[in-house]
Order: C-alpha cells, then sequence, then structure tokens
C-alpha cells in the first residue's frame, strides 16, 4: 500500500470510494434491523392487543331476561311482620320461578321446571332482596324487571357455544334452546350493556362477577401508594442529591437504592406479611397493607428517576440562585424543584405503572382472596385488577375466559387513563428552557 | 516520562505592584484555594476599592474566577474547594464560619459567564432578591424596585411592555442585563462580574460596558475578562494572574502601556494567553 505522501488524488478518491460502499451497505443493515426490531415490537403488541379484545370485548354486554315479577306478599312476608330480618332472608328466587312458570304456562313437572329456572341467572333474587329491603313498599306489586340471563345462554346467545354442538358442550338441552328462541323472537332475552360485569364484585357465577371491587381495590391502593411514595420519593431524591455531603456513608445508600429496585417484588410481599400483617397487625388483604407494600416497591423507582431529574437541572440555576443570596433551601424549592417536577413526574408513571401491574407481592398479603363484596375503605378486604386477572383465569367455567379478558381490558384503560393524567400534568409543568 | 517524578512545584511568585489602595472595601491578604488536592491560586494579597472596576485579566486556568469566586463565597459550592487566607470585608472575615453565606451575598452580587435568569418571568427575575430578602414592604415598592432595577440596568426601554415574559425569550446581551438588573435590585456593594460578555456579539457587549462605567460611580466591581481591550475599557485597576498566582497589579494605564513584570508584559503584547 502506498503511503500517504506518495498518492495521487485520484488513488486516495478510490480507495474513498470503496469505503462509501461499504458504509453504506453497513448503514442499509443497521436500518434494516431497526425496522425489523420495530416491527417486531409493534406486531407483538398489536398482537396481544388484538387477542385480549377480541376475547374480552363481548363481555361488555350481556343477555338480560325481562319478566314481570310479581312482588307476592305471601311469598315475601307470609306473617306481615314487616322486619328488616324478614325481608332480607326471603325466598326472592320463588318470586322468579313464579314469573318464569308465569311465561311458560305449560310446563310441568319438576325436571322440566328445573330446566327453565336454569334460564334464569341464580344470582338474580340478589337484587329483588336488595330492591325489597330498600323500598318495602314494592311489596304488593308488579314490575317488569330485567335481570341477567343464565352464563350459558349468554354464551349461546353471543354465539360463544355452537347450536348444532352436542347437549353436554351446548351446556343447554334441546327444550332450554327452544325456550331461549322464543324469549329472543319475543324479545325478552336480549343483549345489553353488562352492569354486572362493572358494577358487581367477584362472583361464583359468571353473569354476576364484576371488576368494580378489583377496580376499586387497585384504585384505593394505587391512590395510597402515590400519596406515599411520590413525597417520600421526591424528598429523599432532593436531599440525596443536593443537600447531604458525599461520602462514603451516602454511597452506600445509593448502592442500596440501586439494589432495591432489583430485588424481586415477590419479596417485598414477605416482608409486608411479617412487617405490617405479623407486626404490626395491619389486617389482611386490606388496600392499605397493599399501598405500603407497592410504596416500598415503587420508592426505588421514584428516587432514582427524581435524583436523575434534580441532575439535569442546568448547574447554571443553582448558581444563579446562590449568587443572589438564595438560601440552599430555597434554590431548590423556588428553582431546582420546579424544573425536576416534570422528570419526577415521568419517574413516578413508571414506578406506577409497575405497581399496577404487580400481582406478586399481593398474593402474600392475602389480596388474592374470594371477596364478593365492594371495598368501601382502606381497611377492608380488597383484591386488585392483576389478581383479579389471575383468579379468573384459573376458574373452570368457560364464561370466565372471556371475564378474564375484560378484566385485563380494564386493567389496560385503567393504565392508560393513569398515564395520560401524568403525561398531562407533566406538559402543564415543563417549562420552555 | 519518569512515572515517580514528584510534580514540580514552582515557588510562590511574589506579586509586582501595590495590591493596597486607601479606604479598601474588602481586603485580601493570603488567599489560597486547593481543588482536593490542586492548588488553584496560591497566596493572592489585593484591595478592592470603593467606587472602582477592577480588572482581573490571564490566560485561561490561571485562578482569576476561582479568586473572584472566594469574594462571595461560591466556592462553598464545589464540595472539593477549600479556601484559607483572609478576606476581610467591612471589618470581618468572611471566611469565618459565623459569617452569613445569604447575608454576604446580598452585599455581593454575581453576574455570571453565561446569562442566565431564571426560567420565570422578567418582572419575577428583578424581584426575586428582593422577596427572598424582604426588601418590599408592599407591592407598589417591589415594582419601584424593579423598574428602578431595570432602568439602571438600562433594560426598561426595551422590556417595559412585556414584563410578563420570560427572562428567558430575551436576547442574549437583553439577558446579561437582566441579570444585572437582577443583582441591583437587591442593593449589594460589590459586583462580581465572571466574564460577563464572552457569550455576546460586539454591540451587547459595548451596551454592557457602558453599563459597567455607569455602575461604577456606585458600586465596586470586580471583573473577570479575557479581553484585554475590554480590561483597558472598562477598568481603572488590572490584576494579572499566571499559573495560580497574582503576578502584577497597578493602575489600568500603567499595566497596558509600561507593564513591570516580564510575564505581564508577554501577556499583555499577546506573546501568549
Amino acid at each position: 500500500m502506498n503511503p500517504i505522501s506518495t498518492r495521487t488524488p485520484k488513488e486516495t478518491q478510490l480507495l474513498v470510494a470503496r469505503s462509501l460502499r461499504r458504509r453504506y451497505r453497513s448503514e442499509f443493515t443497521f436500518r434494516a434491523l431497526g425496522v425489523l426490531a420495530v416491527s417486531l415490537g409493534v406486531l407483538a403488541v398489536f398482537g396481544l392487543f388484538g387477542k385480549i379484545i377480541a376475547d374480552g370485548a363481548s363481555v361488555f354486554r350481556q343477555s338480560y331476561v325481562t319478566l314481570e315479577v310479581n312482588y307476592d306478599p305471601a311469598v315475601i312476608d307470609p306473617e306481615g311482620q314487616r322486619t328488616p330480618e324478614a325481608l332480607a332472608t326471603a325466598d326472592y328466587q320463588a318470586l322468579i320461578k313464579a314469573a318464569l312458570r308465569e311465561k311458560f304456562p305449560g310446563v310441568e313437572g319438576r325436571a322440566n321446571l328445573r330446566e327453565l329456572y336454569q334460564l334464569v341467572s341464580s344470582g338474580s333474587f340478589l337484587s329483588l332482596q336488595r330492591a325489597v329491603v330498600a323500598d318495602p313498599r314494592l311489596i304488593g306489586t308488579r314490575t317488569r324487571l330485567t335481570m341477567p340471563a343464565d352464563d350459558s345462554v349468554d354464551m349461546f346467545i353471543k354465539g360463544q357455544v355452537d347450536r348444532n354442538a352436542p347437549v353436554a358442550e351446548r351446556r343447554l338441552t334441546d327444550q332450554q334452546v327452544a325456550w331461549v328462541d322464543r324469549l329472543t323472537a319475543a324479545g325478552i332475552l336480549k343483549l345489553q350493556l353488562n352492569r354486572e360485569f362493572l358494577g358487581n364484585g367477584d362472583s361464583r357465577d359468571p353473569e354476576q362477577a364484576g371488576v368494580r371491587g378489583a377496580l376499586l381495590g387497585s384504585l384505593l391502593t394505587l391512590g395510597l401508594t402515590l400519596l406515599l411514595s411520590f413525597p417520600i420519593g421526591v424528598a429523599a431524591a432532593i436531599y440525596l442529591e443536593e443537600f447531604s455531603a458525599r461520602n462514603r456513608f451516602t454511597d452506600l445508600i445509593e448502592i442500596n437504592i440501586n439494589n432495591l429496585a432489583a430485588v424481586p417484588s415477590i419479596v417485598f410481599g414477605l416482608l409486608g406479611l411479617a412487617v405490617f400483617i405479623g407486626l404490626f397487625g395491619m389486617p389482611r388483604s386490606a388496600p392499605l397493607v397493599g399501598a405500603l407494600v407497592l410504596t416500598l416497591l415503587t420508592l426505588p423507582t421514584v428516587i432514582i428517576a427524581s435524583r436523575s431529574a434534580l441532575k439535569a437541572v442546568p448547574p447554571s440555576i443553582r448558581e444563579a440562585a446562590l449568587g443572589m443570596g438564595a438560601s440552599q433551601v430555597q434554590t431548590v424549592m423556588h428553582h431546582v424543584l420546579p424544573l425536576a417536577l416534570p422528570g419526577m413526574l415521568t419517574g413516578a408513571i413508571i414506578g406506577m405503572a409497575r405497581a399496577l401491574g404487580e400481582s406478586a407481592p399481593l398474593l402474600m398479603i392475602g389480596m388474592v382472596a374470594f371477596i364478593v363484596d365492594v371495598p368501601k375503605g382502606l381497611t377492608d378486604a380488597a383484591t386488585v385488577l392483576p389478581v383479579q386477572v389471575f383468579l379468573w383465569s384459573d376458574l373452570p367455567e368457560r364464561a370466565f375466559v372471556a371475564r378474564t379478558s375484560g378484566a385485563i381490558i380494564v386493567l389496560l384503560v385503567f393504565l392508560v387513563v393513569m398515564n395520560a393524567t401524568a403525561v398531562y400534568l407533566r406538559n402543564r409543568f415543563e417549562k420552555r428552557w | 516520562m519518569l512515572m515517580n517524578a514528584q510534580p514540580e512545584v514552582a515557588p510562590v511568585r511574589a506579586t509586582v505592584g501595590d495590591v493596597t489602595v486607601p479606604n479598601p472595601l474588602m481586603t485580601c491578604r493570603n488567599v489560597d484555594v486547593w481543588y482536593g488536592e490542586k492548588q488553584a491560586i496560591r497566596a493572592v494579597s489585593i484591595d478592592i476599592a470603593r467606587a472602582q472596576v477592577l480588572a482581573m485579566i490571564g490566560p485561561s486556568g490561571c485562578g482569576k474566577s476561582t479568586f473572584l469566586r472566594c469574594l462571595n463565597r461560591m466556592n462553598d459550592t464545589i464540595p472539593s474547594a477549600r479556601v484559607t487566607g483572609e478576606i476581610v470585608f467591612d471589618g470581618r472575615d468572611i471566611q469565618n464560619k459565623r459569617q452569613d453565606v445569604v447575608q454576604l451575598r446580598s452585599r455581593v452580587g454575581m453576574v455570571f459567564q453565561k446569562p442566565n435568569p431564571f426560567p420565570k418571568s422578567i418582572f419575577e427575575n428583578v424581584a426575586y432578591g428582593p422577596r427572598i430578602h424582604g426588601l418590599a414592604a408592599d407591592r407598589s415598592e417591589l415594582d419601584e424596585i424593579v423598574t428602578e432595577s431595570l432602568k439602571r440596568a438600562g433594560l426598561w426601554d426595551e422590556v417595559k411592555d412585556r414584563l410578563a415574559q420570560p427572562g428567558t425569550s430575551l436576547s442574549g446581551g437583553q439577558q446579561q442585563r437582566l441579570c444585572i438588573a437582577r443583582t441591583l435590585a437587591v442593593n449589594p456593594e460589590v459586583i462580581l462580574m465572571d466574564e460577563p460578555c464572552s457569550a455576546l456579539d460586539p454591540i451587547a457587549t459595548a451596551r454592557i460596558e457602558d453599563l459597567i462605567d455607569e455602575l461604577r460611580r456606585t458600586y465596586a466591581i470586580v471583573i473577570v475578562t479575557h479581553s484585554m481591550q475590554q480590561a483597558a475599557r472598562v477598568s481603572q485597576r488590572t490584576a494579572y494572574f499566571h499559573l495560580g498566582d497574582l503576578i502584577e497589579v497597578g493602575p489600568t494605564d500603567k499595566i497596558f502601556t509600561n507593564p513591570s513584570h516580564k510575564l505581564t508584559e508577554d501577556y499583555i503584547t499577546g506573546r501568549f494567553g
């Protein structure tokens, strides 16, 4: 090879041209790999969302039967006491059965009647009970009442089971199929917005099971988690970044915070079980304990993100404030913190998104129980959305497949709403530089 | 290269010229600054006069900015920095642990190399100092302080109609004058300027220089500059720093026309720097 000094410009240009070809080739390869990576990512996301929505979208509508119910005083309260106990313990199922018999007067015999009664959700009497307890004046009246159909009817109507399938698989007898057809034709049985799914807690009956309990559980847990972890995390980050001296001790703290971020979440659950429930005697399955555990889990994320947000504030602003005679606290509070807040919010989003999806640590503290009641406070037994998904995915009834996906959709909507709020807040706080 | 060779420490060079002034505002004696193990300035002694501009010149890394930052203890913000010696202001050593830095910095203001207005409105930028130091009793007094400071910084006419706009929306030269106005609003006794024009164009620079000339009637001004022309134009007294030593101090005319020290002469004539 010629040394540079003896090379003519033409020879040099030849070499450059050769290197250019190589450069273009490697650039093309790099771009192609990038496009491939992005396409794979997009494909995975769309595949996942598509599958979940395809499985779960049907759950937001449910088959309802509208029957004329006679609040027969002889059935509800034969002794005429009208005491709350009597009203609460009455046989409301009998009212529904009577209404069904009225609709199909020709059906006779125990077995046939049982098949008839199976068309309506066995949990429907609860709404009657609630209505009567709330307003005893209903007794003696007749009202048109809409109640969920049984889950096998619901799946049949939605076409999720084949009409021609064997009875064992279809889970409806030929007689029941005929009744369903008659009710559908009469407009008595039809799909409506699924009030049970959005309004109820968990249930063993798929048609009565809802996400409201889990949704509120998630809301309570995450609300408290945010209230605890954001201020604590930001305060810790500000102290470590702006005030503490740099020495071995603070280095040790920093290393520990970074390590804490990598600890498997179930360990935090064990810690919560041992400390909050075992030592402090807090209630099991409570959003309070869940929030404390999730706070421990999200704190490292919030602290690390907040510290890097503080680091990103240009030192010239600190100098300007200090040079004006602002104290260190004034410098941080008036100038540094407002500029770092958007970055801190981003950290909080990441932390909260992780907390929202966590189920393992919450299993440890008992938020995995079968809880029918919608939680009303931080100490009520509750579960959260990911745990609800986990619970339903394990159930044998086929109608829970759709409900599992439905709960995932609710979880994703929750996540999107939460993130959108945070992004909105971040943009509002963001100062033009 | 010998790996074990000790770094060569040159002996401290004595300062040529008179470091004292009659009735000084600040008196610095034997000021040393270390950054960790490295000594940045060595045994600097100089007085700072009232109503006068002192220019500090010298090649990069000579310690002139370091010395400037001693005067309002901005070196406190650098964890590894250590300052020894005596800096007496108003009869007290400001190095003393009992000296409140907040109070000191309200008396010794500072303008930085790069304009660094707060990302707030023009009004808020100027009002910030009076607010934190409690200088204005009410809103009208605060308005008055802001107006007067902006007028003295020669910025009022340009911004009077847009005080609510962010300070960062101004041009570079305007931003620097805003920073000066912000410093004036606290009514300090000394203003430190660390290369205030190095990020500005010649026209903006000329305006700042006029402003400095205006301000020196009231304030003691210490300015670090890389531009010898600027030092010659704005200052009455010049100090030349070289590798951490204060080489020569004297009236600006004398330093630029007839320097006593060889190093000063070399620098002035552009042999290095």
